[in-house]
């Protein structure tokens, strides 16, 4: 582990003793509300923010997609319930319009990856793009020195590498710093994650003591701006929007072994390690393999065969160290629900690195993000493009 | 936190003299203006009065005047009360969205209509209301005075147009009460939109002028109210003090308040505008309403300008407030040709009745030094002022 002393100049923890002027992303949740209520109560000046990211009206009774808006992400509900918490705490509010930048930077490129045959995750892209950047450039604009959000994990400022650390928070249930990997030492020394020490029911219990009236709410759905997670239907309605016809990416189905099992109507529609909707009838259990942009062939075979013992990532952002310069033990977490497993990772390019598995790990997926950790701090990590 | 307020055009305080004259008619005047004894009497007396004091800041006959709940019912029952499908509109596309919307709703039920552009000018041409007229034209709407910049749309000329072609000529006229004088028969309109809140009356009031003659099918029936125009029992208080605000504003305009108020937009505007490089005013070259001016300032976000002058105790507005209350960029300079980052870069000034010279001197002060911070994050206004070494150049 890594042995870390709070520097209180530069510790926003530490900094944070004294009244600051904090821009808290508020999002009407439970975790950003408890997190505006607590710094309130430590005398800080607070303004709170929302950014209104994405219209859940605009795609609606579009190609199949539900009539009724079912997504939570920037609703007038979720809009209503900040409005309240930062009235019960008497802070200043604003909602702020970020909407084109969140199609360019999230949704568009969540869009290209899906016709690409890779499975994206929007939300490293919206922290990266909006919470950490935008609202961190809106938050200085309007005169916060800071920002805090609600995320569950953890930062501080190492002496002795002389660097800002990205760690795990005390609730492992909730960790997000999977989706946090893209942090620079810039975001990091200028956000605070105010629960990262505690876990999700104290957090609820602080809400319940603000008595925020909003504590029983549930917890939000991963990928906000897709009513109902269909996200198929999302492109399919979001190309129509855009007057694009669906590149046809119909192609064979194939077995490992190169025997054609049949015929799919378009790669966006699978993920690796995928099980169902391959029409495909087999005595065992068939999954996705691989996905051929090129040939839009889509691999299918058997659960042993979706063990990979090495992948390639690029796109990197280091965080505990300033670059890879040896290759260095690490475990590797390669999806959101994955217990990080054990791997060397070494550079094999100038913004590329290889993991080896100590074990082989199941369904590494190109798109989604490979995140390093020692313990519980985060080294870096990036984007994976393929695993073999 | 001293606070002072320019978003007049967004809303207006209740004048002293409109809440004492609402007062007693919420509690021991009460009454239905409808009911056959006293209490009705009573209640029917102060609404004619009130009625008559909107008439005469409209110059019209009390019996020409229908109480509404603010601009928004007015503007509606406007257009949807005369346009019945196959009939054609003429409207502006810089109207508000009380009257964009509710024509672009309008067209899904069948009735053609015309958006007229409009120029840098931020004024309706008369030629292309004139050449936009067509054999089933029914209506025009323009605005007398726009809410987001200000400009005075041509509205005399308009309604000369209008009665050549024997076609209705409605004007919203919400951001011009108070602020210029208002005349229909000067105007020639048939139909014209007012609302209290704008000019000191309380929210939820309002009033259309209809002329006689002018039939406009109602939006709301029940009772038999405002001679079967609108129904539902009158708002007692709120007709009361929309007819103190009227007589009030009449007097205002008559009187050298507007003339001030001007002086100290021009101030302000020229204040703010020789303090900040990369900046300018809209619709400079119209004439515009007393107490409204429209900057942008290029190089940086008016949603985070609003927000930290805000912080700072000035309220001005930027855009419009979609569903959620974020900010959008403005559709009235979009459609007079402002490019995105440039609307999105701008700001309103809107002076009330009691703007002071000390109000203008803090906003000054506060704006141009608040702008220097926004483009000291800029990346564009940095790479547009600082002197880079060329490319070429020697770089260590």
């Amino acid at each position: 582990m890594i042995d870390t002393v709070t520097n209180p100049k530069t510790d926003p923890h530490r900094a944070a003793t004294a009244p600051r002027t904090i821009a808290v992303a508020m999002s009407g949740g439970v975790d950003s509300s408890t997190v505006a209520a607590m710094l309130q109560a430590e005398g800080h000046t607070l303004v709170g923010l929302t950014m209104q990211l994405w219209n859940q009206r605009r795609l609606a009774g579009r190609e199949g997609m539900p009539k009724e808006v079912q997504g939570r992400c920037c609703s007038v509900d979720d809009v209503y319930d900040a409005r309240r918490v930062a009235e019960r705490l008497g802070i200043p509010y604003y909602l702020v319009n970020h909407q084109e930048r969140f199609e360019r930077d999230v949704v568009k490129p969540f869009v290209a990856e899906y016709l690409a045959g890779r499975t994206p995750i929007p939300c490293s892209l919206c922290n990266n793009h909006l919470k950490f950047d935008q609202l961190l450039l809106t938050a200085r604009q309007i005169g916060a020195e800071l920002i805090a959000t609600g995320h569950y994990a953890r930062n501080e400022f190492d002496e002795v590498s002389g660097r800002w650390l990205l760690k795990r928070p005390a609730d492992a249930s909730k960790d997000q710093t999977y989706f946090l990997f893209g942090l620079t030492q810039e975001q990091l020394a200028h956000t605070l994650f105010p629960l990262g020490g505690y876990t999700k029911p104290e957090v609820r219990e602080q809400a319940r003591s603000y008595d925020l009236g909003i504590a029983t709410k549930p917890d939000s759905q991963e990928i906000c701006f897709i009513p109902g997670g269909d996200y198929k239907r999302f492109i399919d309605a979001y190309l129509d929007e855009q007057g694009e016809t669906m590149p046809d990416s119909s192609g064979e189905l194939v077995t490992s072994a190169g025997t054609v099992a049949g015929h799919h109507e378009g790669i966006h529609q699978f993920t690796i390690g995928q099980r169902k909707g391959l029409g495909v009838a087999s005595p065992s259990p068939l999954y996705v393999l691989s996905i051929d942009p090129e040939s839009h062939r889509v691999t299918i075979g058997s659960e042993d065969e979706l063990l990979t013992r090495t992948l390639t990532a690029r796109q990197l952002n280091w965080i505990s160290v300033a670059d890879l310069t040896e290759p260095t033990r690490v475990r590797v977490k390669v999806r959101h629900r994955h217990e990080p497993a054990p791997a060397t990772i070494e550079k094999t390019g100038p913004d590329e690195v290889t993991a080896t598995f100590d074990e082989p790990v199941r369904a590494v997926t190109p798109g989604q993000a490979a995140v390093f950790y020692q313990e519980d701090v985060v080294v870096g990590g990036g984007w994976i493009v393929v695993g073999n | 936190m001293h606070r002072v307020y320019m978003d007049a055009n967004a809303t207006t305080p209740l004048a002293p003299e409109v809440f004492a004259a609402m007062h007693p008619w919420f509690t021991e005047q009460f009454g239905n203006a409808s009911s056959i004894h006293f209490h009705g009497q009573r209640a029917r007396a102060a609404v004619e009065r009130a009625r008559d004091q909107v008439a005469r800041l409209l110059g019209c006959r009390p019996a020409e005047v229908v109480f509404t709940s603010g601009g928004t019912e007015g503007d509606n029952l406007a257009l949807a009360g005369v346009l019945t499908p196959g009939d054609h509109l003429i409207t502006s596309s810089i109207e508000h969205h009380a009257v964009l919307h509710t024509a672009e709703r309008l067209q899904e039920r069948g009735i053609d209509v015309t958006f007229l552009p409009i120029d840098g000018s931020g004024a309706v041409d008369p030629g292309d209301v004139r050449r936009a007229l067509r054999p089933n034209t029914q209506l025009i709407s323009v605005m007398m005075a726009n809410n987001e910049i200000g400009t005075l749309q041509p509205v005399t000329e308009i309604g000369v147009i209008a009665r050549e072609a024997d076609v209705y000529f409605h004007t919203d006229a919400v951001q011009a009460v108070g602020k210029v004088p208002i005349d229909v028969k000067a105007i020639d309109c048939d139909l014209l939109t007012i609302s209290g809140h704008k000019f000191h009356g309380s929210q939820g009031t309002g009033a259309l002028y209809i002329r006689r003659g002018t039939h406009p099918l109602p939006l709301l029936f029940g009772g038999p109210q405002e001679r079967q125009r609108r129904a539902g029992t009158e708002n007692l208080p709120g007709i009361v003090g929309l007819g103190q605000a009227a007589e009030m504003a009449q007097a205002f305009v008559a009187g050298s308040g507007p003339a001030r108020i001007a002086a100290l937009r021009d101030r302000l505007e020229q204040g703010i505008l020789s303090r900040v490089d990369e900046s300018g005013v809209y619709g400079a070259a119209s004439p515009r309403v007393p107490n409204t001016t429209n900057l942008w300032f290029d190089h940086l976000e008016g949603e985070a300008l609003v927000i930290a002058l805000d912080l700072k105790g000035l309220a001005v507005s930027g855009g419009s407030a979609c569903m959620s209350g974020a900010t959008e960029p403005s559709h009235v300079l979009t459609a007079m040709g402002v490019l995105p980052e440039r609307a999105r870069a701008s700001l309103r000034f809107s002076l009330d009745t009691a703007a002071t010279n000390s109000d203008v001197d803090f906003a000054i002060d506060l704006v141009p030094a608040a702008i220097a911070h926004l483009r000291e994050l800029s990346p564009t206004y940095n790479r547009a002022t600082k002197h880079e070494p060329a490319a070429s150049g020697i770089i260590r």
